[in-house]
Formats: C-alpha cells, sequence, structure tokens
C-alpha cells in the first residue's frame, strides 16, 4: 500500500522550542499533536474520522430521497423476519460432568520460547473458547500475556496446516512412516551420522528423553537447536562468570532498587509476568508509603523504559561500556579499562544509581537483557554478587531447558554440516529457519543439499515448502505434552479438543525415529512420568498434577552454592566490541507478533504496539533528532543496507529513542504465513546476521523518496490535553497527597438537568492503577477474546474503525528525546451521568439499576449519535460486516454467552455483563449477595500487575470501594459531570533526588 | 375561466387524506398483529420431529419428572436435551422393536444425534436461564404450557419480548410454590393475587427489567 506524500515534515526544531517554553507538565501523544500540525487539526476537528464518508460517488437529493424512501419502507420489515428454524443435537451418551451450558475449566500450559505459561481453558461443550491464567501455576498466578490469550485464534485458525505432504502433493502419515523407517534403516548402518534434528528450544521432559533414546541409538547423530529469540547471551555470560549453564530468577519482590541494563523484564523474559507481578506490588502505595525504584539504561525502547523513574537511552553498543564502568564503580574490578567511554552527564547518572545500589544492598537488583552481550550478564552477575543480592533478588538454578546449547554456534554448526554433504535426513520439530536464520547462514540454500528433508510445524510455511515432507503438528490445545516454565515448574499439557486436522506432535513424530511409531501421544508422555517414580500412587499424582496444572514439587531449588565467580571477567571479556561511530541497527522480537509465528494472528496483527501504536506493520523506528538530521519523516521509506544487503522499511519516529541508532523489529515480511499475515512488513531477517544478532554497526540508510501508510491508532480518540493522565512523585504524594485532585474541577452533583439515579442493590464500578500499568496491552486481546470483538483490517484501522473495547493510550511527558511515558488503558467509563445515553432516539443505550451503562444491540439502528457524544471515545462501530460468519472453524471461537455483532450495530465495553449475570445468578441460587471479588472482568483477570480491579461501590468494604477512597483516585473529565464508575489512580514517580534536575 | 378541479374533487382530497391515516393506523395494525401471529411465532404449531415423542405419555400417563430427561435445568441456563441413551435406558426393553423408535436405536446404534427440530428457540441475541427461574418458583408449565397434555410438542406461547415482560414487571401474578415448579396439574386458584406477593417477599425476586439481564 504506497501513498503518494503529503509528506509535510514536521519542523522538530520547533517542537523542541514549544516543549521549552511549555510551562508545566506536557502531555502529549504523538508528534503531530505536539507540532499542532494542519493534518492533527483537521482529525481533531472532524473529531469523528472514522464516521466520515468514505464512498467516492456523491448522492444528489433526488437519489438521496430515493434511497431513503426505500429505506424507511424496509426498516420497518425487518423486525418481522420469521426466525429460522434450528436443530438440537444431543449427546448419544452424554460424557460426565458435561452439563451443557455451563463451561468446564482445564488446566493445561501454553508456551512461548519453548518456556511454560500455565494457563485455564474454558471449554464450552468441548470447544476451548478463552484462555486465563492458571493462579496455581508459578509463571502466571492468574495472568497470561498477550501471546497466551490469542493461542486460541491461532487453534481455529482456517490457514493452519492440514495434511501430511510429500513433495507438496498430498500424503499420509503412514506413507511418511515408512519413507522414514527405509531411510532410518540405512542411517543405523553409520550409528546416524547422516541423521541431523533441529528443534526450537524444548523443556519437555518427555520429549528430551525421547531425544536422548533416539541419540543413544544413532550415537552419530545430533540434535541442533536454533530459535531467533535465544538466551544465547545470557547462557554465554552464565558460562563466562561461572563456568557453566545457569538459570538466573529474579525474585523482585525483594528488591528496593532495580537497574535493567537493556533488559525488558515484563516482556523478553521467561518469567516476564511474574516479574510484572512482583514489580507492581513493590511499586502500589495505596498499601503502604513505600515503592521501588527503577532505573533503565535500553536501547530499543521498550515496556521497562516506561515504567523507570530514570531513564538512560543509550546505543546498544554503549550498553556494555556502560556496564564496565558501572563495574568499576560497584568495585568489581580496580583498574580503569580504557575502551570504557561514558560522557559526563552519564557519569553523574551512574554515580547516582551506584550510590542508591550501594545503600540497598540485599534488596536491589541488575538486570541484563536477554539481547545484550554475554560480557553484560557476567558483569551483571558480579555485581549482584558484589552487592550481596544472590539468594536476595537473585537466585541460580540448573537450566531449565533441556540440553541448553549456545544456539546460533548450533545452527551453524548444522549448516556447515548440512553444506558439506554430511546431513542425509534432516527432521525440523517445529520452527522455521529459512525464514529466520541468520542471513549470513543463507540456511535455505544449504537445505537443498540434504538429501532427506522432513519439518513439523503449524503451518505450512518458509521452510516446509522447501522440505520433502511436511506434517502438519497439533496445536498446544490438541496435544498431549508436557514442557517446564521458568523456574522448572513441569506442567501436563493436556488436549482441549480433539484435533481439527490430521496434525502430529513432536513426541508422536520422534517416537516413529525410536521406533514406538503409532504411541499415542497420551501414552508417551504418561508412561515418561510413570517412570519417574514421583509418587507411590501414580494414579492419584497424574490426576492431580493435570487437575492443577503443575506437578508438584519439580519447580528446581536455588542452587545452594554457585560455583566461584570466574576471578577476572574483564580478562575474559577481551574481544569486545567498541561503542560503534556509525549508525546503529538494532534487531528486536516483534512486540505483537513475536518472532514472525504470530503472523497470521489477526488479534495479534491488529493489536496497537505498546510504543508506536503501529498495527499491520514493522517500521525502521528511529529518534526524533535522527529523523530530523537524516531529513526524514513518519511514512517515509528508507533503504536499510547493512553489510552488503537491504531491506525498505517504512520510518516511524519513536521518542526517546537513542541517537544513531535504527530498531526494525522482525518477524514480518513473510512470504508464507497464511491470508492474514503473507506479504506485509518488512523482513529484518533479511539484515540479521550472526555477528549482528540484536545489533551491529554500520548501516546505511537512503531515503527512496516513496511513501508507505501506516495504521496507526496514536492519534485516535484523541480528548486533547485535558489532565487525561495524572502523574506526580513519591514524594509530592507524601508531602501533598490531595495533589491529583488539585489537578481537576469536579461540579456539584446536583448540577444536572437529569434526574438522580437510584442504586439500591449493586454499582459497579472499577479502578484503574496507573501506577502498576505497565502497558503489555494483555487486556486488549483478553477482552477481544472474551467478547468476541471482531478483527477490521488495516484499511479500517486506518480509518479510525478498531473494535478495541479497552485501548491503552499511551502518553509522552516533557522532552522530545527522553521524554516520560505513561499508559493508560480506557475502557467505557460507565457514567452515572452518561452523556450517550439521552441522544439515542431508538433507547439502545440506557442506564440500568446498577450503574451499568447498557448497549442494547438488536435496538440499535446505527445512528452513532452515542459515539458522537460520548467524551471518551470507546464507543465502537460496526462500519462493515466485520465479524466473520462464515469460516466453519471461527464459529467454534466465539464466547457462547456474548452476542456476536452484526454489520449497523453500536459496540462497546460493558464491563463483562455476562459475567456479572453468571454470577448474579450464582449468588442468587444460594440465597446470597454476591461476594467481593466473585466477578472478575477480562481484563482484570489477564492483567499480570493486578492494575484493573472492580466491584460493587455500594459496599464500602470492597477493594474497588478502598481504592477509590484512596487520594489518587480520580475520574476522566469529571469536569463534564459525567461521574464516571471508571476511574483511575495516579501514576506516582520515585525519583532520585540526586538526579531529580528540578529537585 | 373554467375550474381546472371539479368540486367533487375537494370530496376526494378529504376523503383520501383521512384514508391515508387508518391506511397507515390499519396498515401497522396489520404488522403488529402479523409479529404476534402463529404464523410467525410458531406459537401452538406442533412440529414434526423425527421421533413422534409423546410427553402426554410420558409425563402424564406414565408420570416421569421432568428431571429425568431435562437432567440441567436446576443447573444451567439450558435444560438439556436427553442424550439418546436416556431414551434407551428403557426403551431397549420396552417397544424395543417399534418401528417408531427405529431412529433412536438407529442413533444409539451409529452413534450419532437425533435431529430433533427446536420448539423453544429464542434469537440469538437473548440469554435466557433455566435454572434461577425454577430457583424463584417458575414452574415449567407457565412458560412451556400444558405439556402434559401435548402429544406433539408445540411452543404454547409467543417468547416475544413483551410477554417475557408481562412476568418480569409483575412476576407475583405467575410464581409459584418451589415445591410445585415441576408440577403439571397444580393451580394457584384463586389464590393467586396473596400467594403471588407472599412468595415474592419470601423469594427475594426482583423485577429484572434491565436490558442487559437478557441482552449481552
Amino acid at each position: 500500500m504506497k501513498i503518494n506524500g503529503e509528506g509535510a515534515n514536521l519542523d522538530l526544531a520547533q517542537l523542541r522550542q514549544r516543549l521549552q517554553e511549555a510551562k508545566g507538565p506536557q502531555y502529549w501523544r504523538c508528534l503531530e499533536e505536539l507540532a499542532d500540525t494542519e493534518a492533527f487539526q483537521k482529525l481533531i476537528h472532524d473529531e469523528f474520522p472514522q464516521h466520515e464518508q468514505v464512498w467516492e460517488n456523491s448522492l444528489n437529493r433526488r437519489d438521496f430521497l430515493r434511497v431513503m424512501s426505500a429505506s424507511l419502507a424496509l426498516a420497518g420489515l425487518n423486525a418481522c423476519t420469521k426466525q429460522p428454524q434450528e436443530k438440537i443435537f444431543p449427546y448419544v451418551r452424554q460424557p460426565e460432568n458435561v452439563i451443557p451450558g455451563q463451561p468446564l475449566y482445564f488446566a493445561s500450559a501454553v508456551l512461548h520460547n519453548g518456556y511454560a505459561n500455565g494457563v485455564l481453558v474454558e471449554s464450552h461443550l468441548g470447544r476451548p473458547t478463552k484462555i486465563e491464567g492458571n493462579p496455581q501455576h508459578p509463571a502466571s498466578r492468574g495472568a497470561t500475556d498477550i501471546f497466551g490469550q490469542a493461542e486460541v485464534l491461532t487453534l481455529y485458525d482456517p490457514d493452519r496446516s492440514q495434511v501430511v505432504t510429500h513433495l507438496g502433493r498430498i500424503s499420509t502419515w503412514e506413507t511418511f512412516i515408512s519413507a522414514i523407517a527405509a531411510e532410518l534403516e540405512m542411517q543405523r548402518v553409520n550409528n546416524g551420522a547422516g541423521l541431523r534434528l533441529l528443534s526450537e528450544t524444548i523443556t519437555s521432559p518427555t520429549l528430551a528423553a525421547q531425544l536422548q533414546t533416539l541419540l543413544s541409538a544413532f550415537p552419530a547423530a545430533k540434535w541442533h537447536q536454533y530459535e531467533p529469540v535465544n538466551r544465547d547471551a545470557a547462557r554465554a555470560g552464565a558460562q563466562m562468570a561461572f563456568g557453566q549453564f545457569v538459570e538466573t530468577q529474579y525474585r523482585l519482590s525483594n528488591a528496593e532498587v532495580i537497574l535493567a541494563l537493556d533488559g525488558d523484564f515484563f516482556s523478553d523474559m521467561p518469567g516476564s509476568l511474574i516479574y510484572s507481578r512482583e514489580f507492581a506490588d513493590g511499586r502500589r502505595v495505596t498499601d503502604g508509603a513505600k515503592m521501588n525504584r527503577l532505573y533503565v539504561v535500553e536501547s530499543s525502547p521498550g515496556l521497562a523504559g516506561t515504567m523507570a523513574d530514570h531513564r538512560l537511552a543509550l546505543r546498544a553498543s554503549e550498553i556494555e561500556s556502560f556496564a564496565r564502568a558501572l563495574a568499576i564503580e560497584i568495585g568489581i574490578s580496580e583498574e580503569h579499562d580504557p575502551r570504557t567511554t561514558i560522557n559526563n552527564q552519564q557519569t553523574k547518572w551512574l554515580k547516582a544509581v551506584v550510590e542508591d545500589l550501594k545503600q540497598h544492598r540485599g534488596a536491589c537488583a541488575i538486570i541484563p537483557g536477554e539481547q545484550q552481550t554475554p560480557l553484560v550478564h557476567a558483569l551483571a552477575h558480579a555485581m549482584n554478587n558484589a552487592l550481596g543480592n544472590i539468594g536476595q533478588t537473585v537466585i541460580y538454578t540448573e537450566p531449565i531447558a533441556a540440553q541448553p546449547v549456545l544456539q546460533n554456534e548450533s545452527l551453524r554448526e548444522l549448516v556447515a554440516d548440512m553444506d558439506a554433504g554430511k546431513v542425509d535426513l534432516l527432521l525440523m520439530l517445529g520452527g522455521n529457519p529459512v525464514f529466520n536464520a541468520p542471513v549470513d547462514f543463507v540456511f535455505a540454500q544449504k537445505l537443498d543439499k540434504v538429501q532427506l528433508r522432513a519439518h513439523l510445524s503449524l503451518y505450512n510455511n518458509e521452510t516446509s515448502v522447501l522440505c520433502h515432507w511436511h506434517i502438519p503438528e497439533l496445536h498446544v490445545l490438541e496435544s498431549w505434552s508436557d514442557a517446564r516454565a521458568f523456574d522448572g515448574t513441569g506442567s501436563i499439557i493436556q488436549p482441549l479438543i480433539a484435533p481439527l486436522y490430521n496434525g502430529k506432535t513432536a513426541h508422536e513424530v520422534i517416537a516413529v525415529f525410536t521406533g514406538q511409531a503409532g504411541q499415542a501421544g497420551y501414552d508417551l508422555i504418561r508412561d515418561y512420568w510413570r517412570n519417574q517414580n514421583l509418587a507411590v500412587d501414580f494414579e492419584k499424582f497424574w490426576q492431580t498434577s493435570l487437575h492443577d496444572g503443575v506437578i508438584a514439587s519439580t519447580a528446581l531449588q536455588p542452587k545452594a552454592s554457585i560455583q566461584q565467580l570466574a576471578s577476572s571477567i574483564e580478562h575474559r571479556a577481551s574481544s569486545n566490541q567498541q561503542p560503534a561511530s556509525s549508525i546503529e541497527i538494532i534487531f528486536r522480537p516483534d512486540p505483537t507478533i513475536g518472532d514472525g509465528r504470530y503472523a497470521n494472528n489477526g488479534w495479534l496483527q491488529e493489536l496497537p504496539k505498546p510504543l508506536s501504536k503501529l498495527t499491520w506493520d514493522n517500521a525502521a523506528l528511529v529518534s526524533p533528532a535522527f529523523a530530523e538530521k537524516h531529513g526524514l519523516s513518519n511514512k517515509d521509506v528508507v533503504e536499510l543496507k547493512f553489510e552488503g544487503r537491504a531491506v525498505n522499511a517504512p520510518v516511524w519516529i519513536v521518542p526517546g529513542h537513542p541517537q544513531e541508532s535504527v530498531t526494525l523489529h522482525f518477524g514480518y515480511g513473510r512470504s508464507r504465513a497464511g491470508k492474514v499475515g503473507t506479504g506485509i512488513g518488512a523482513n529484518a531477517y533479511e539484515l540479521r546476521t550472526s555477528n549482528a544478532f540484536w545489533h551491529g554497526a554500520g548501516v546505511e540508510i537512503r531515503k527512496t523518496g516513496e511513501r508507505y501508510l501506516l495504521a496507526t491508532t496514536q492519534m485516535h480518540h484523541s480528548m486533547e490535553n485535558r489532565h487525561l493522565v495524572r502523574t506526580g512523585t513519591l514524594q509530592q504524594y507524601q508531602e501533598h497527597p490531595e495533589f491529583v485532585h488539585e489537578m481537576g474541577h469536579e461540579p456539584a452533583r446536583e448540577m444536572t438537568l437529569y434526574p438522580e439515579h437510584k442504586y439500591d442493590g449493586y454499582a459497579w464500578g472499577m479502578v484503574i492503577d496507573l501506577n502498576s500499568c505497565i502497558g503489555c496491552n494483555a487486556c486488549t486481546i483478553a477482552c477481544q477474546s472474551e467478547n468476541n470483538i471482531a478483527v477490521v483490517g488495516k484499511e479500517q484501522v486506518e480509518n479510525g474503525r478498531e473494535m478495541h473495547w479497552i485501548r491503552v493510550d499511551r502518553y509522552y511527558e516533557g522532552d522530545l528525546d527522553d521524554p516520560a511515558v505513561y499508559h493508560q488503558p480506557v475502557p467505557c467509563m460507565h457514567c452515572e451521568n452518561a452523556p450517550c445515553e439521552p441522544v439515542c432516539p431508538v433507547a439502545a443505550t440506557v442506564h440500568g439499576d446498577e450503574g451499568l451503562n447498557e448497549m442494547v444491540y438488536n435496538r440499535c439502528v446505527g445512528t452513532r449519535y452515542c459515539a458522537n457524544n460520548c467524551p471518551y471515545k470507546v464507543r465502537r462501530f460496526n462500519f462493515l460486516l466485520y465479524s466473520d460468519f462464515e469460516t466453519p472453524s471461527l464459529k467454534l471461537l466465539r464466547n457462547p454467552d456474548v452476542t456476536v455483532r452484526s454489520r449497523g450495530v453500536m459496540e462497546k465495553c460493558t464491563y463483562c455483563v455476562q459475567r456479572i449475570n453468571a454470577a448474579r445468578i450464582d449468588a442468587k441460587k444460594e440465597d446470597r449477595r454476591i461476594r467481593d471479588g466473585e466477578i472478575v472482568t477480562a481484563c482484570q483477570q489477564v492483567c499480570p500487575t493486578e492494575a484493573i480491579t472492580f466491584g460493587d461501590i455500594n459496599d464500602p468494604n470492597s477493594r474497588v470501594s478502598q481504592l477509590k477512597a484512596q487520594k489518587l483516585n480520580y475520574g476522566l473529565l469529571t469536569d463534564l459531570n459525567t461521574r464516571p464508575r471508571t476511574t483511575y489512580l495516579a501514576r506516582l514517580r520515585n525519583p532520585n533526588p540526586a538526579l531529580e534536575e528540578n529537585a | 375561466m373554467a375550474q381546472i378541479f371539479h368540486p367533487s374533487t375537494n370530496t376526494f382530497s378529504k376523503v383520501s387524506i383521512f384514508g391515508a391515516v387508518f391506511f397507515i393506523g390499519a396498515a401497522l395494525w396489520i404488522l403488529g398483529a402479523l409479529e404476534r401471529s402463529p404464523f410467525i411465532t410458531r406459537a401452538h404449531v406442533a412440529l414434526e420431529q423425527p421421533v413422534p415423542f409423546s410427553h402426554r405419555h410420558h409425563v402424564t400417563q406414565l408420570g416421569i419428572d421432568c428431571r429425568y430427561c431435562h437432567t440441567s435445568v436446576e443447573n444451567s441456563s439450558f435444560a438439556g436435551i436427553p442424550p439418546t441413551e436416556t431414551c434407551m435406558t428403557c426403551h431397549s426393553q420396552i417397544h424395543a422393536t417399534s418401528p417408531m423408535l427405529e431412529a433412536v436405536r438407529a442413533s444409539y446404534r451409529d452413534n450419532k444425534s437425533i435431529e430433533w427440530i427446536r420448539v423453544h428457540d429464542l434469537p440469538d441475541f437473548v440469554y435466557f436461564n433455566h435454572s434461577i427461574h425454577l430457583k424463584k418458583g417458575i414452574g415449567c408449565v407457565s412458560c412451556h404450557g400444558a405439556v402434559g397434555d401435548m402429544a406433539l410438542t408445540w411452543r404454547e406461547n409467543s417468547l416475544n419480548m413483551e410477554w417475557c415482560l408481562e412476568c418480569h414487571r409483575a412476576p407475583e401474578k405467575f410464581v409459584r410454590p418451589r415445591a410445585q415448579v415441576f408440577s403439571t396439574t397444580w393451580q394457584a386458584n384463586d389464590q393467586q393475587a396473596a400467594l403471588g406477593r407472599e412468595l415474592v417477599q419470601e423469594y427475594k425476586i426482583q423485577k429484572l427489567t434491565n436490558c442487559y439481564i437478557c441482552h449481552r
């Protein structure tokens, strides 16, 4: 989708000046808003651009009357349609425990980069419809991330691979078994010297054992592992520090000061959900006046940086140098390293941080980023040791992954063997190396030299098409398997539905190689655990493990005595990189579609990226200063040339991005993703080499003169600058707790023409704690899944017609180059004086007795007056038939408790009224009131930081009432006297006085 | 100059103006009547089913309780249609060779559902819950009519929203003692007014008329 440039470049210098001159805090959402450009003015003026006519041909008066009279004549008849006759298909033999109309929940686990996250899956008559976190699982504690939520859509994706293919033609599993058997016979002669396996990170104990069996039957065979988001740096760093691979875990509930060295512990790590939870627990001032402090040094802006009390944007290559300087300051190394080059301002920053860390010995943590160099990891280990954090905030365990290796080296070895013609049979378990291997490995070309190639995969993807055999893989919700979480806890993965297609699990494929062909996945998993002898009564153990979703006491114990730190890390790290003088490129997995495996998932594609708010695309992210210097503006297409290879990508300016760097997220540019994900975005893998795996210097950037349409939601639903997000510092709050209320004005309750509503029973309300919200977007996806919200596509997003019921607004404050960032989730406010209600001509949106602002789809005729009158802009209109009523597999996906909306109907957040009603019925059947905490909205349930609280505000003891009584509580646009039921707790920062310039 | 319009035009125009009002009124009335008629609502229309199941025989003549077949009616939104197995508990012995029951036996044999035609079918945007209505003392026959007298089952009531609201607005007119909800013969006689008020108090019945109670 190319657009021709109206290309009005932003005058960034002028912006800077304006920001400097401004008095008081300035919050802004995008550069266009700050610059007050004409385009932005038009957007504000139009206010509801999504409502504008998009039809090209204009109607003249006569045609208009003709159309109107026809519609009027037909409108009345609409209601007279006779309902189609429907059938009921009862069971022949009804399974025990299945009650039609009542969902069942099963514990299982979903995988992210190989690590398990425990989930409870809601099942309606055998079809999984919604994924929730498993409160008993240590990696979840009831929360999930966006990927976990979206798995259920992947399950029903009609583009999933459905049949075994051989040379691109439909074949059968049995043919595959016999073909492999013949090849294995030949391999047996030379001990399997020509047999290679390539897998992604594996934490499944059963699969690991199976692979060991395979390798002992074929001693000369090799098992390689590769995943584009791997933990090589952490592993190499541990090896550097301890001489062995160890797994690092953080106990952030004990940490009062946290320093992240390019480490986005909210999203990038296997334990991220728990780290987020523990961080937020230490952040909340509602339960006490103590608050942790977060310092973040980061290259490409991530979630951690947005929550930082102090953030330092450095180029990726400078972070190692910063870590060295930090190590010296903390006292790891006496001698000054001449390679350490940091400027005065950074030195001041560093000294203040070190001072703070030293004051919190044993209660601080230094978190190195997965994408930083091994040396940064090694130094972090040494520094955590020197600060007495080991055993307190940082613990070490044995590795979780089965046979941890340095994956890049592992793949390099495999490619060398393939090139040398040593590989006769290559079996790939999942993964997509043709698409995502480092480009210097020229994997696809080398793959061609392998005589027999087989690929097990969920989709028939770029790699499958180059293989002789392709085996469709079972989705995690269809399989029997097992996996381990970040702390080692094992979970049994159980199927929620019979396989939709003829898929197989990795267990069943490996069984073919170990002479157990035909063994069911269930038996393989069960047999493995039976042989572990973890309990006297195996049946009880098995049932308990399945029921709970965790296998008891499988978490790894912290290593009591970690091997002595290597004496001289500096010495070992002699070949370290220098901060580069040329432009750097930073590679990161895409925040919403990961490494590309979720490319065909519409929910994730349409989810606005946390910072750029882009949907359906990636972009070359640069800083405002960089754009200024190179004459770039948003949507300009540039050619990025790196080590002789070039990729075109549109530019997107991200305030706070480090200078002289470009971030390109990988995962886009798929050529065989499916109907949703094929052919969109720029393929960063075409530039990513094994040497510049996470970042590299020397990229050339050239403007092509083309423009590319990027669909971003950051300007949508603008409410202009009206103190929507209120912030302060901890000190400010302690000294003057009323400061939040003084920022706004609340008119007297009686200042309304409308009669007062009475709420005698329940009165539902919500509080969102901005201090806890990390902007991860999980609420948006959870809501989409729970409420059958449609995906609209890039073009419609561009028109401002995305359907998300809860959006996460992102605000910048202050300096263009290093702004503070605030996240604000905005669902329907359920105003007590709702402006949308009086304007509806057909009473399709009315006020409920419990304060719910009801939306009645079957009454709605689509005048859109309500949306026009909503100051919060939370109403969404079905301009077209967005819901897919046709695709059979997608019909299984829907939540049967929520209406699937059709064209011409307004919709919005209902506070998950289906859950309220379910709880109401349960309570009434037991003749009691609904208990506090009994109703959990979908957004609340998924939230890793428990930022959202819902309940009865008529009950003064409910959690939500207590939060609303907080001094930090405020409502949006309360000067309009809308009396929103959704309110916010203001965001507080806890700055270090030594670094606070204004102090 | 001669008049263009004949004097009778006055009458014509008056009649047509008033006539139009009556015409539109009549049209609206017809539409309203049509909407409530069995033609649209299918009330009182006995449907042909794959098996001519008789509630009259099973309920009244044999005295089988509703919950023997509709097992989830007290626990779930859906009352439940019995699995074939339930039919076969008796019919593997009784009328085991009856040609009328061939569809049941075939279902059991081939493991395929009997395809019943849905009699009570609410629109997809309406959410009804059986269990809470029973708990609050609404009997089966209050909505489903005298099922015990039906040879073939039909829909007794229109299931239009105005019909639902009759009770939601004035539950005292329909509520009965919890012990009698499954009875097909219980009659309040002329006690309903007093009894209804008493039961509404006792069962804490609210007049739930908010849209979101049923639409969501």
